[in-house]
């Protein structure tokens, strides 16, 4: 043996270990890959060989490969089999080979599960340590939930190197399995006080990465955080502590008071913890030290040699600067001039940093301003990241919150325009579509821009001049659009037209052929009506004549877009002209087919859309076909209550008058925003009017402003302009000119001050209209659509002040005595669990409706109701009517899977004339999983009378086998409290447990409601008497089962067998299953054609197994179950069940 | 947080990688290269931050680095962790000091042959993209420990293989050639190599 070890290890000696293959590899520059791929080929023979150590090191030298870029997820078996080795030598370099390749979808992940849970209870604390390092990095849900209590464990082992790294790694369990974060927080809130530093420092991390998503939550922490700020000495504890309070100080201002002096006790320690201490921004208080921020730019920039430290501090300034401007954009305002001399910084990191300030610091007053520097440096700038950065920066200024800030229109064509001659921009499409988007929704500016798009258009040849700058030839594409829609305001569109179908054209991209063809055909509908009022004809025939030969360039384009629509308009432009030739009026009609305005749509407003009151998208327009679902599923869909495929809240809740007040409070506020200005006049109007100049809000444009600029504009001119056009106005409003200004002028009262003018003062130069963008009638203003619903962090936002409930303990692994393997409810909750945990779970609340949801059925039988004897004639009517709610309530679930028992409506079963209050209608009963015995009844109380009804007692005669779960203390025979009073027409739900001894035979219990009803003038004692009827199958609990677990189940033999047959069953085999899967809580584990199996399950834990026959009228049910009794009364109520339809 | 470590040379060549955060093994080298890309073309009085790259999570995160004779050390984090304290990490305190301490002067050579070693270090320092550790003198000790015990288990039967290894490492062309004594200098021929 020992000779055989030896022998190992000497052949070992010339296996290539992993510096021979570094050296290999560098040794073969030249046939690298060729090399490797010899070497994988040993590392694959190496891997066949039993000695451990051989495959540790074919497993180190996969690690160096994949680093490489080299696949090597085969090896993954391999990797698990080096980690299981008992020396710590190779299980590093397994946990090492693992973290670098494994990730959730590695399949032999679940194969480690107690390979690490040995490793991680290990005597050796490396091993454990190793363990925890590689677990951190391929940690999945499943492992998150297997390990959570062994990790937990270890958060308080006796080392420290284990106690860190234990801390440490919860965070990651949190992350895949949230469910741990509320049993592990007290043990992760103690080992902030750590003896250990490196313990307290783990926890601290936790615990700032986990309130940096959720900060409520930790707000109970900021005592203790505040001592161990004012004691700890290690800087990353209190760079994280800083970050952390930065979360919470929005939430409580107090804290905010309380920081400033020991925070500014830390600034004068270390400056450096400056970087870390963007909260400054919450308080007012500590403007203090923005001003030494300040300072500290200044001073940088003022040095004349740049050492990379001064560098750093002077980006962390200008970062720490982004923060504060959010709550105090004025202070950081007043260092304008400073954050533009960064721009001129050689470093492109602080470049982009004060690039982001300006965004925050513009204003109506220096937009124009800063845009003008901006646009300095596109020209100066050299690489064309930073240009691109600077050319959509100028954009976002500009275009933010709806334009805001830009006060004269044409000022911004000509910005964008200017842009468009920047060399191999990528945004070129960025350009384009601000050209459209202001071309339309500002109605004034239209003239203009359509005067410049033409220009434009006409020196398209510099723009497509060259191949590098395709990029920015998409703005012909919005040219081209603008000048073809808005083609009435064009001063010459012959000459655009000439110019669309240049030949050069077909070298542009399909898609901007495509637009330009269209467009063309808009333009020429424009000038046949311009040319149709002349009496000469012939110029109308010359522009038909003119499509008619360029077209045909077109419709030979490669781009199906491009041909199909050339081809088609050239027909058009065929035709017109023979129609032309008879000397027939077309102009009309050839402007018809272009007529209309387009409205700007809002990008979410076909998600807004509102669901019409009655329509349930939902719901099967044709029945599927009964062959596609013999795979079972979907009858389970439509009944199983836990698969909730709808996460987004729907609208239909809303009330009518809701939906009104709202619509209402929007339209008021769009009224209000001088910038928001009702988009009126629908689209058929402006057909109706043509051309309808009334709704054009006149522009009343100052003269200083010249209306045509011929060429390329300069936007250097506007900012001149602008600043007389201001001055002007001032001077004006100095001498109060009496002349009567038009209205029109301005929506505000201005302020008839002389001094320094606010933002309010600064007129824009049009009345600008910006059109709003069209959102669908009844759109619901709702903001929580962008959330990502996959933030792993959402799960984690749990209340951890709550106590803990003994459900929420994380399971231990414990040696399955109960459950055998393969049962398959344990099976379909873990995987319910599994795949719903990552989902929801916002609030508390639903983790409470979750909790309800998994263990708890609802089940529902029949109030029978026994109220003074002359009421039996009702019994009949008030049945029918139970079916209806019933109906009603299988819908209700259908729609909303999270539907909870208490949201139903009760029958309505008294009537008037009794004149008698009658409270009950409907109770659900509830089967207890975990507690095989109990189960809850919830009855729902309405009180159908005029009077008010008072101390309602519950009372039921208790059987040997039930009974009424009372308070301690009280006797067998005594009522319980009704826990509310019912004041007229009101109603409300009670809950009452009964624990249940044997639950394989139905039972009736009696019962007894006392109730006192009070009139205005006196007040009777009533009483009421019902019976509860506990079927079998209100025991059963809907259970998911697949169909190899149900195979083996049937196989066991364990149990007993007994058939049913019903006859003149006259309903669609589907209706049948649904039909049980609904009254009798099964769900189908497998169809095929008209033979079905079904599983249930009772609350203590009797396996029930259908197999459901059909054939003509009859269907024959064979059914197992463990429990002979409860299988035949279940086979009963079934039969009940159908011979009632 | 922090989502990738990354080290590589002058010229690009990745000498450890570690992702918190899984990529295939394409993306992997696709980020390497385009952090190098946005790296490299930085000056050397710049400072030392940057937005990460559009593979890895573009402006939300942050590429915080040091550039060391041949080797570029990248640290790709998140707003969670503070740009100075990393800045610290890489260098004053922790990471390229361990490593200094650990291989007695380190060089480029070092990493390239033994990333397995540089990656046990790392793991000392940072685990699942977290700070673990920031205390120089303690990641030593848990280092030493861990190479004492790896020693150990080898014993005997790993002697042979370190000789021959040695042996090997005589062959290394990265040998020095010349050897100064004093004023006289010998040279060394160079070897033949022994394949």
């Amino acid at each position: 043996m020992a000779l055989k070890i030896v022998k190992g290890s000497i052949d070992r000696m010339f296996d290539k270990n992993l510096q021979d293959l570094v050296r290999g590899i560098r040794n073969h520059k030249e046939d690298e890959a060729k090399y490797i791929s010899t070497c994988i080929d040993e590392i694959k023979q190496e891997l066949k060989q039993d000695n451990i150590a051989v495959k540790a090191n074919a497993v180190c030298k996969l690690t160096y490969l994949q680093m490489l870029g080299y696949d090597v997820s085969w090896a993954a078996f391999n990797i698990v089999e080096v980690m299981s080795s008992s020396k710590f030598t190779y299980k590093r370099i397994g946990y090492l080979a693992a973290s670098q390749c494994f990730h959730e979808s590695t399949d032999v992940i679940m194969l480690t599960t107690n390979q690490i849970r040995k490793d991680l209870s290990s005597p050796n604390q490396y091993d454990t340590g190793v363990a925890l390092t590689g677990l951190s990095c391929f940690v999945t849900p499943d492992l998150a939930r297997d390990l959570a209590n062994d990790i937990m464990t270890l958060m308080s082992h006796t080392k420290p190197y284990i106690r860190k790294k234990a801390v440490l790694i919860m965070y990651k369990v949190f992350l895949k399995y949230p469910e741990s974060l509320r049993p592990a927080f007290p043990r992760l809130k103690e080992k902030l006080e750590d003896p250990d530093p490196g313990v307290q420092s783990a926890a601290v991390n936790v615990i700032c990465e986990l309130a940096r998503r959720n900060p409520k939550n930790y707000l109970s922490l900021a005592p203790l955080f505040f001592k161990l700020m004012t004691s700890s000495t290690n800087n990353w504890v209190l760079i994280k502590i800083i970050k952390l309070f930065g979360a919470l100080t929005p939430l409580e201002p107090r804290l905010g008071k309380k920081l400033i002096e020991p925070l500014t006790n830390l600034i004068h320690r270390k400056i450096h913890i400056f970087s870390s201490h963007k909260m400054l921004c919450s308080q007012s208080h500590l403007i203090v030290s923005l001003s030494r921020i300040a300072v500290l730019i200044s001073l940088s920039s003022g040095m004349p040699n740049h050492s990379a430290s001064i560098q750093v501090m002077k980006y962390l300034g200008l970062l720490a600067m982004s923060k504060i401007l959010k709550t105090h954009p004025k202070s950081v305002q007043s260092h304008k001039d400073l954050i533009l001399q960064c721009l001129d910084d050689k470093d492109e990191s602080i470049r982009l940093r004060a690039l982001d300030l300006l965004y925050g610091m513009v204003s109506k007053k220096n937009l124009m301003e800063i845009v003008k520097k901006l646009m300095l440096h596109v020209d100066k700038a050299e690489g064309t990241t930073y240009r691109d950065e600077l050319l959509t920066k100028i954009i976002d200024i500009c275009s933010q919150s709806n334009y805001q800030y830009i006060t004269n229109f044409e000022w911004y064509i000509s910005i964008l325009v200017e842009l468009t001659r920047l060399e191999g921009t990528r945004h070129g499409h960025l350009i384009a579509s601000q050209m459209l988007d202001v071309a339309i929704r500002v109605r004034a500016i239209r003239v203009f821009a359509v005067a410049q798009m033409a220009t434009l258009l006409d020196n398209a040849h510099l723009l497509t001049g060259n191949m590098q700058r395709m990029g920015i030839c998409e703005v012909l594409y919005a040219a081209a659009w603008i000048c073809g829609e808005f083609s009435e305001h064009l001063e010459n569109p012959m000459q655009t037209l000439e110019a669309m179908l240049r030949p050069k054209v077909a070298t542009l991209p399909g898609h901007i052929q495509a637009v330009y063809v269209q467009n063309a055909a808009k333009l020429f509908a424009t000038v046949l009506k311009n040319q149709e009022g002349n009496t000469d004809s012939t110029a109308a025939q010359e522009t038909s004549q003119l499509m008619i030969d360029r077209l045909p360039l077109f419709v030979q384009s490669a781009n199906l877009e491009v041909q199909e629509r050339a081809s088609c308009i050239l027909q058009l432009v065929k035709y017109i002209q023979k129609l032309q030739q008879k000397d027939v009026e077309v102009a009309e009609e050839v402007c018809a087919l272009f007529a209309g305005e387009l409205n700007p749509v809002a990008p979410k407003a076909q998600k807004k859309v509102p669901v019409p009151e009655g329509l349930d998208l939902d719901a099967w327009i044709n029945e599927p076909p009964s062959e596609s679902e013999s795979e079972d599923e979907q009858p389970k869909a439509i009944f199983a209550k836990e698969e909730p495929k709808h996460s987004r809240p729907r609208h239909t809740e809303v009330d009518e008058k809701e939906l009104a007040r709202r619509r209402e409070a929007r339209k008021q506020e769009q009224a209000n925003n001088p910038f928001y200005i009702k988009a009126s006049p629908s689209s058929q109007k402006a057909y109706q009017e043509a051309p309808g100049v009334e709704h054009i809000p006149v522009v009343q444009i100052d003269l200083s402003v010249p209306l045509k600029v011929p060429g390329l504009p300069m936007s250097d001119q506007y900012v001149k302009l602008e600043e007389e056009r201001r001055q002007k106005e001032r001077a004006d409003k100095k001498k109060k000119e009496k002349k009567k200004r038009k209205e029109k002028r301005s929506g505000r009262g201005r302020k008839h001050d002389s001094g320094p003018e606010s933002e309010e003062d600064i007129t824009p130069a049009h009345m600008v209209d910006i059109v709003t963008e069209e959102m669908p009638e009844n759109a619901l203003p709702s903001d929580d659509d962008d959330k990502d619903p996959n933030d792993p962090h959402k799960a984690l936002d749990i209340d951890l002040d709550k106590p803990l409930a003994d459900s929420e303990k994380l399971p231990v692994r414990a040696h399955r005595a109960a459950e055998a393997p393969k049962s398959p409810a344990e099976d379909g909750e873990a995987e319910n669990a599994a795949s719903q945990e990552p989902k929801k779970k916002s609030s508390k609340e639903k983790r409470e409706k979750k909790k309800d949801k998994d263990r708890d059925r609802k089940v529902r039988i029949k109030w029978q109701k026994d109220y003074k004897s002359s009421k039996h004639k009702k019994k009949k009517q008030k049945k029918e009517k139970e079916e209806k709610e019933k109906k009603k309530k299988k819908k209700h679930h259908h729609h909303h899977h999270h539907s909870d028992g208490g949201g139903e409506e009760s029958v309505q079963n008294g009537t008037v004339e009794e004149e008698e209050p009658l409270p009950v209608s409907v109770y659900d009963i509830q089967g207890n999983l975990q507690d095989g015995s109990q189960v809850v009844v919830s009855v729902i109380f309405e009180n159908k009378c005029d009077s008010f009804l008072k101390s309602m007692e519950f009372n039921v005669l208790d059987s040997l086998n039930s009974k009424l779960q009372r308070p301690e203390g009280s006797g067998p025979h005594d009522g319980l409290t009704v826990p509310f009073q019912l004041p007229p027409g009101v109603s409300n739900e009670a809950r009452f447990v009964f624990t249940v001894q044997s639950i394989v035979m139905p039972q009736k219990l009696k019962g007894t409601l006392t109730f006192i009803v009070k009139n205005e003038d006196s007040s009777t004692h009533e009483k009421l008497d019902f019976k509860l009827h506990f079927t079998c199958t209100s025991y059963l609990i809907t259970t998911p089962c697949y169909s190899d677990a149900f195979a083996k189940l049937l196989e066991s033999g364990d149990l007993k067998c007994s058939s049913v047959r019903l006859e003149g069953v006259i309903m669609p085999f589907h209706h049948l299953l649904a039909r049980i899967c609904f009254h009798h809580h099964f769900s189908v584990v497998e169809r095929i054609d008209s033979c079905a199996s079904m599983y249930s399950r009772s609350i203590q834990g009797h396996h029930v197994c259908l197999l459901v026959k059909t054939s003509g009228q009859t269907v024959s049910i064979d059914a197992k179950c463990d429990e002979p009794t409860l299988l035949g009364n279940v086979l009963d109520e079934i039969k009940q069940t159908f011979s009632q339809c | 947080m922090i989502k990738a470590i990354l080290i590589f040379n002058n010229h690009g060549k990745p000498r450890l990688s570690k992702f918190y955060e899984h990529y295939n093994e394409d993306t992997e080298q696709q980020i390497i290269r385009e952090t190098f890309h946005l790296v490299s073309k930085r000056d050397e009085n710049v400072c030392n931050f940057l937005e990460g790259g559009m593979l890895i999570g573009g402006s939300d995160y942050k590429l915080i680095y040091r550039h060391y004779a041949t080797l570029y050390f990248v640290f790709c984090v998140d707003s969670s962790e503070s740009e100075l304290g990393i800045l610290d990490l890489i260098q004053v305190k922790v990471f390229v000091e361990t490593l200094d301490k650990c291989f007695e002067n380190v060089c480029e050579l070092d990493l390239i042959f033994h990333v397995d070693k540089v990656h046990n270090i790392l793991a000392e320092m940072v685990m699942g993209g977290m700070v673990l550790e920031t205390n120089m003198n303690e990641i030593i000790t848990q280092v030493d420990a861990q190479n004492k015990m790896e020693k150990s288990e080898a014993g005997i039967a790993g002697a042979p293989a370190r000789a021959v290894s040695a042996v090997k490492n005589m062959n290394l062309p990265e040998m020095p050639r010349n050897i100064n004594i004093g004023d006289i200098s010998i040279k060394v021929p160079n070897l033949p190599s022994f394949k």
